[in-house]
């Protein structure tokens, strides 16, 4: 991983000093002036400030930080909760990692701003299990926290301020990110999504008031409180303020993390890494992870910000920026991103479980020149079937990228069928 | 299991309101000692937990990361993802199964290694990227992979 972006603002201005990582370095660079500034307002203004920031939660969904902590009830006699999510699993993301080993003080600085806001006495942070390097940081900064008496009782200096971070490692399954299937797991149990309602704040984990936010979205928390409302909708977009640490993979010259204001054009983020590769023209992108639909050339101009990404049928989902030159086999494409929603079902629905099969079974036919006729209608009637059917939003995740493929790069997959051959004789390999 | 695994998995409850919370990371230290989880040890789990066998044997197949049976002394996952597979993640995957002599997914003849191809790893940046023994390798070709899996033992 590099030790920095390419392109850095405030979120990852110190990323890369060494000194940065460690409890001291941190407060010398400014660390929990936002977090003090916070403790000097009631809890409601605190929510109500950042509800007014317009930050979005940067875990894919783009819900507004500071209403959904306003959910949380009040007057309530249950211990309140508030759960990170670090499962970071979502093909083409990077950049929680990145935060948890540069800036793992922005983090919990964070969480104790939403714990004074909300209440919350108590935080977890699950971590996707793989990440074993970023867990030993995100726990080296909780027991330095400890060490300095900044964590567990009278926190800051504010009596009757307690508060205690747990760090939780997953065990490798992507449905964990949804936030309700995380919540299982950390009971200790099988991450399969539950129903809602109700939702986390009525009853979360253990059946707890929870708030369950990103890495990323906690990190920027305390540059608003720091720094200001104005100040902070500075960066990115009336409706999506703010940077984020776009992620470009594929093929481009310069793969990397990238902080950006929201909003930036897609054409923008892509030349920052470097452009594509080998001079070759640009077939297709991903805009924000695997699960959202492709945008093509056409499409370039568009800023990357929920609302101008979702106008073009796609979503900025975790900023997971991937991109494909014309050589790249859009079959091929489709059987990679299948076999991985197939195999990561969590199999509790019947539309997902059978319907994330059934697709696959398909792209892969087509892919390999067995396909048939009717294989195009087929491949298309089965997302219709599964999508908005089912428990949780993983068999739309696994439903649109496939459908945007289709869309987009139909005849890539009707020359399968009809040559019984791969047109791209240069395209990566399967 | 160890007198000393038991006394970790006491410390770890006091961190969870319901006992159970604290089953994933008990896991973990179980598989620390065994190398894997089988139904002796998901049994001795349960008791503790106070929680039916099969619910510690569900919670085991369910994450990619928990082994219900012995594993080579080394594991080598190659991720397989698209921005893997994009930067070569497959031909690298095909010459370590031909090295080894294994499939993905299998264990070399002499209990050394473990291969598997894993989803994405979160390294897409840096791709193509193996994950072994818990450490990542990033932005690797063939003869760098090929050199860290000779060198294992
Ligand atoms: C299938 C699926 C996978 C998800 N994976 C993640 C993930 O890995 N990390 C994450 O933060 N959010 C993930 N989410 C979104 C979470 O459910 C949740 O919306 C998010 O953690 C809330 O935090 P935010 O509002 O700060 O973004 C996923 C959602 C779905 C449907
Ligand atoms: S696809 Fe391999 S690390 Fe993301």
């Amino acid at each position: 991983m590099q030790t920095e972006p390419y392109t850095k603002l405030y979120l990852s201005e110190h990323y890369g000093n060494e000194a940065f990582r460690t409890l001291a370095g941190y407060e010398a660079a400014g660390g929990f002036q936002g977090l003090r500034a916070a403790l000097a307002r009631d809890p409601e203004e605190v929510t109500e400030l950042v509800k007014s920031s317009g930050l979005r939660g940067r875990g894919g969904a783009g819900f507004n930080a500071g209403l959904k902590w306003s959910f949380m009830p009040k007057g309530d006699e249950r211990m309140k909760v508030l759960v990170c999510n670090g499962d970071e699993s979502e093909p083409g993301s990077f950049k929680d990692r990145m935060i948890m080993q540069q800036g793992p003080f922005q983090i919990l600085e964070g969480l104790l701003i939403a714990a004074w806001a909300t209440g919350a006495r108590r935080s977890y942070i699950y971590i996707r299990g793989e990440y074993q390097y970023p867990i030993q940081c995100v726990r080296k900064a909780v027991a330095e926290m400890y060490d300095k008496g900044y964590l567990g009782r009278d926190v800051f200096g504010e009596p009757g301020f307690e508060h205690d971070i747990v760090v939780h490692s997953g065990a490798g399954a992507y449905i964990c990110g949804e936030e309700t299937g995380l919540l299982e797991s950390l009971e200790g149990k099988k991450g399969q999504p539950r129903k809602k309602p109700p939702f986390p704040a009525q009853h979360g984990a253990f059946g707890l008031p929870t708030t369950v936010n990103n890495i990323e979205t906690f990190a920027h928390v305390p540059y608003i409180l720091s720094r200001g409302v104005e100040w902070f909708r500075g960066f990115g977009t009336e409706k999506s303020p703010g940077t984020t640490l776009f992620g470009v993979s594929g093929h481009v010259e310069r793969p990397g993390l990238f902080e950006l204001p929201l909003g930036t054009p897609l054409r923008e983020v892509i030349a920052k890494a470097g452009g594509v590769r080998n001079n070759r023209a640009l077939k297709a992108v991903i805009p924000g992870g695997m699960s959202m639909p492709v945008l093509t050339p056409s499409d370039l101009d568009v800023p990357m910000a929920e609302e101008f990404l979702s106008e073009r049928g796609t979503h900025l989902g975790t900023g997971g920026v991937m991109v494909m030159d014309d050589t790249t086999c859009m079959a091929r494409v489709a059987c990679v991103i299948s076999y991985f929603f197939r195999d990561e079902s969590c199999g509790q629905c019947t539309q997902c479980r059978e319907g994330t099969g059934w697709i696959h079974k398909l792209c892969e036919r087509i892919e390999a020149g067995r396909g048939r006729p009717r294989d195009l209608e087929l491949l298309e009637s089965v997302p219709a079937l599964m999508e908005g059917h089912t428990i949780c939003a993983f068999a739309d995740a696994a439903a649109w990228p496939i459908k945007g493929l289709l869309r987009h790069f139909r005849s890539d997959f009707e020359c399968h069928i009809s040559e019984g051959s791969c047109p791209f004789p240069e395209s990566f390999e399967l | 299991m160890k007198p000393e695994t038991r006394k970790k998995i006491d410390e770890l409850f006091r961190h969870y309101p319901e006992r159970r919370g604290a089953l994933l990371p008990a896991i973990y230290l179980v598989q620390e000692e065994f190398g894997y989880v089988g139904p002796e040890a998901a049994r001795e789990l349960a008791e503790i937990f106070e929680i039916a066998p099969v619910a510690v044997w569900e919670v085991l197949t369910f994450y990619n990361m928990f082994y219900t049976e012995p594993q080579g002394r080394h594991h080598v996952y190659v991720c397989t993802n698209l921005p893997c597979s994009l930067r070569g993640a497959r031909p690298l995957i095909r010459c370590l199964e031909e090295r080894l002599g294994v499939h993905a997914g299998e264990t070399t003849a002499d209990g050394r290694i473990t291969l598997g191809h894993e989803e994405c790893l979160g390294s897409c940046g840096t791709a193509p990227v193996m994950r072994v023994d818990g450490v990542y390798h990033e932005n690797l070709d063939l003869e760098r992979a090929l050199a860290i899996v000779d060198q294992l033992d």
